[in-house]
C-alpha cells in the first residue's frame, strides 16, 4: 500500500463508491470501512488527541516513521469512524510533502449529501486540517534534520 | 380570533400557514423535528417583516418624522401586546432582549451586581440550560456568593424536597427553566415560585421553551423575571422578551449604557431613564419585534391551550412508537411534559442517528442540548431529540419512526 501515491488511492475509493447505488449502500460502505479500522485502546484516547470541532468524540494519533507520516484514528460514532477510515486509507503512510500538495477532493465524490461532506457537525473538515496540520510539522521537522 | 370552544388542532391544517413545508414536485416533504432549536415561521410573520422593511420603515424612538413616530408605535404596540400574551400588569414590564441568553445575561450581571454579596446563594436546577447556568456562576464569582444546585430525580424532574432543603436566608435568587430542553420536563413552576418567595428570594424563569406552547400568566405564576425568545414562538431571530416585575426593574441598574436609555448625561455623571428603556440602549432590533407582534397574534389565533392539546397528541403518539424500537430508552419521563421527546438507541451514536435521520429528510437535534452537567447527571454522552410543534402531524412522527428503524439496520 505504502508504494501507492494518493492520487491512486484516491481514485479507488471514488471508483468504488460510484458503483454504489443509493445513499444508504454508501453509508453502508462506510460504516463498514469504519468496522475494520483497528479499535483504538481506552488508555490511548487522550484529551491531547482529540480533534476539536466534531460533535461525536475523534482521537487522532501521529507518528513520523522513515520520512512518513503514521496515522491511528478512532471515533465513538460509527460514521464518524468511516469517514476517518477512508481519510486514513488516502494519507496515512505518506510523506508529509504529498499530504500537503493532495488536497482532500475525494470526499466530494463519494456521492454523499451536501450535508454530511460539508456539515461542520461530522468534523471532517476538522479531521483534514488536523492531518494536515501534523504533516506540516513532520515536513518541518524533517527539513530540519536534513538541513 | 379566541379559540376557545374551537375544533381542536390539526397539523395537517397548521402546515398550510407555514410555506417551508410546502413540496414542489418530486420533492421529500420536510418533516422537522426541531421547533426546540428554533421554530419555524408562519407567512403571516414572513408577511408582516416585508411589509415594515419594503414600506413602513423607519428607526424607533429617536426620529422627527412621521416613519419613525409610526414605527415607534408598532414598536411600542408590540409591547402592550408582549405584556398581555405573558399576563404582565403593564407594558412597562416588558424589555425588548436578543433572546433568553441576553436576558438571563442581563438580569445576572444588573439585578445580580446590585443584589449579590459575599455569602449570599443562587438556587438553580440540575437541568439547567448552561444559558442559565454560566450567567449565575460568573455572578457569583464576582460576589462571592455561592451557587447552589437542587438535584433531579431519575425520572428528570426536580427532587421537590431537596430543592426546598437548599433554600434560606441567603438565597437571593432562584433561577429555574420552566420546560426543560433536554427533557421535557415541565417544571411546577408556581409551587417552587411560592417555595422560593416563602425565603424572600428573587425568582427568575426561563421561558424558553414554554412561552409558545403553555399559557403563560407571570403574574399567576408570581416571578420576578421570566425570559423567552422570538425565534422559538414563530418570531424572527434575534429578539426576545424579558418580563421584570415593576417594582424589581424599578431598583435595578441598566446592563448596557448608550443611546435613547438616558434622563441626563454629562461627562461627569448621568441619570437614566425609567424601566423599561432604561434597559433598552441603543437601536433595538424593532424590526424583529414588530415581526414578532404578528407571531403572537399567531399564536393567540392557534389558541395555546389548542396547541398544547395537539403538541401532547403528538408526544403521546411518538412516545408509544419509540418505546416499541429495540434497545430505545427515553431520557426524561416526568409526570408532566411537554413536546419534548429525548433518548438514546442502544448501540447507536445520536450523532449517526441524526445524519441517517437527515438523509432522509428528517430535522432532529442530536448531542448535549448545551446541558453538559445534567447529561453527565444522567450518565449519557449524548442524546437525540425530537421536539414538536402544532404545525407536526401523526406522519411526521411515523416518518421518523420509521426512519430510525432504516437507520438502525444501517448501524446495529
Amino acid at each position: 500500500m505504502s508504494a501507492e501515491t494518493i492520487d491512486s488511492r484516491t481514485t479507488a475509493i471514488v471508483s468504488e463508491f460510484r458503483e454504489l447505488s443509493d445513499w444508504k449502500a454508501r453509508y453502508r460502505r462506510i460504516i463498514e470501512a469504519g468496522k475494520a479500522l483497528p479499535e483504538l485502546a481506552e488508555e490511548r484516547r487522550e484529551d491531547r488527541y482529540r480533534v476539536k470541532g466534531c460533535q461525536s468524540q475523534v482521537w487522532l494519533i501521529p507518528a513520523f516513521e522513515g520520512g512518513r507520516v503514521r496515522f491511528e484514528a478512532w471515533s465513538d460514532a460509527a460514521i464518524v469512524r468511516g469517514l476517518i477510515a477512508l481519510l486514513l486509507r488516502v494519507y496515512d503512510d505518506q510523506p508529509p510533502e504529498a499530504i500537503l500538495t493532495t488536497p482532500p477532493t475525494f470526499v466530494d465524490e463519494l456521492g454523499l449529501s451536501e450535508h454530511l461532506s460539508q456539515s461542520r457537525a461530522n468534523g471532517l473538515a476538522s479531521m483534514i486540517r488536523q492531518v494536515q496540520l501534523y504533516a506540516t510539522v513532520y515536513r518541518a521537522m524533517d527539513q530540519r534534520e536534513g538541513a | 380570533m379566541t379559540t376557545n370552544g374551537a375544533a381542536p388542532l390539526r397539523g395537517e391544517v397548521v402546515r398550510g400557514d407555514f410555506p417551508i413545508f410546502e413540496v414542489g414536485e418530486g420533492e421529500r416533504p420536510l418533516v422537522y423535528l426541531d421547533t426546540a432549536a428554533t421554530s419555524q415561521k408562519p407567512q403571516v410573520v414572513i408577511d408582516r417583516l416585508v411589509r415594515f422593511y419594503g414600506r413602513e420603515y423607519g428607526t424607533v424612538r429617536r426620529g422627527a418624522y412621521r416613519l419613525s413616530q409610526e414605527a415607534t408605535a408598532m414598536y411600542e404596540g408590540v409591547r402592550a401586546q408582549a405584556a398581555a400574551f405573558l399576563g404582565a400588569r403593564s407594558a412597562s414590564e416588558i424589555v425588548f432582549v436578543r433572546g433568553v441568553t441576553e436576558g438571563i445575561n442581563a438580569v445576572a450581571r444588573a439585578w445580580g451586581g446590585a443584589n449579590l454579596s459575599s455569602g449570599d446563594e443562587v438556587v438553580i436546577t440540575a437541568m439547567e440550560h448552561h444559558a442559565n447556568i454560566l450567567p449565575w456562576q460568573r455572578a457569583c464569582a464576582r460576589a462571592g456568593a455561592r451557587l447552589r444546585v437542587a438535584p433531579i430525580t431519575e425520572r428528570g424532574e426536580v427532587d421537590l424536597e431537596a430543592f426546598g432543603a437548599l433554600l434560606g436566608p441567603r438565597t437571593r435568587m432562584v433561577s429555574f427553566v420552566h420546560l426543560s430542553n433536554a427533557l421535557g420536563t415541565v417544571n411546577p413552576a408556581s409551587e417552587m415560585v411560592r417555595m422560593a418567595k416563602a425565603v424572600g428570594a428573587t425568582v427568575l424563569l426561563d421561558g424558553a421553551q414554554s412561552a409558545a406552547h403553555a399559557e403563560v400568566d407571570v403574574a399567576a405564576l408570581g416571578c420576578d423575571f421570566f425570559v423567552c425568545s422570538g425565534h422559538k414562538m414563530f418570531g424572527p431571530s434575534g429578539c426576545g422578551i424579558l418580563y421584570g416585575r415593576e417594582e424589581v426593574l424599578a431598583s435595578m441598574p441598566p446592563d448596557l449604557l448608550g443611546g435613547e436609555m438616558v434622563d441626563r448625561v454629562t461627562f461627569e455623571e448621568s441619570t437614566f431613564d425609567d424601566p423599561p428603556h432604561r434597559f433598552e440602549a441603543g437601536t433595538p432590533p424593532f424590526a424583529q419585534v414588530i415581526g414578532l407582534g404578528a407571531a403572537l397574534s399567531y399564536i393567540e389565533s392557534l389558541g395555546r391551550s389548542r396547541i398544547a392539546a395537539w403538541e401532547a397528541e403528538l408526544l403521546r403518539h411518538a412516545t408509544g412508537r419509540l418505546l416499541e424500537v429495540p434497545g430505545a430508552r427515553i431520557t426524561g419521563t416526568a409526570a408532566h411534559k411537554g413536546p419534548i421527546l429525548a433518548f438514546t438507541l442502544e448501540g447507536v451514536h445520536s450523532f449517526d442517528l441524526g445524519t441517517l435521520l437527515d438523509e432522509q429528510n428528517i430535522a432532529i437535534r442530536v448531542g448535549q442540548h448545551c446541558a453538559q452537567p445534567l447529561m453527565d447527571r444522567l450518565g449519557v454522552h449524548a442524546t437525540a431529540r425530537a421536539s414538536f410543534a402544532p404545525y407536526n402531524t401523526l406522519e411526521d412522527v411515523d416518518a421518523f419512526i420509521e426512519a430510525i428503524y432504516t437507520a438502525r439496520e444501517l448501524l446495529v
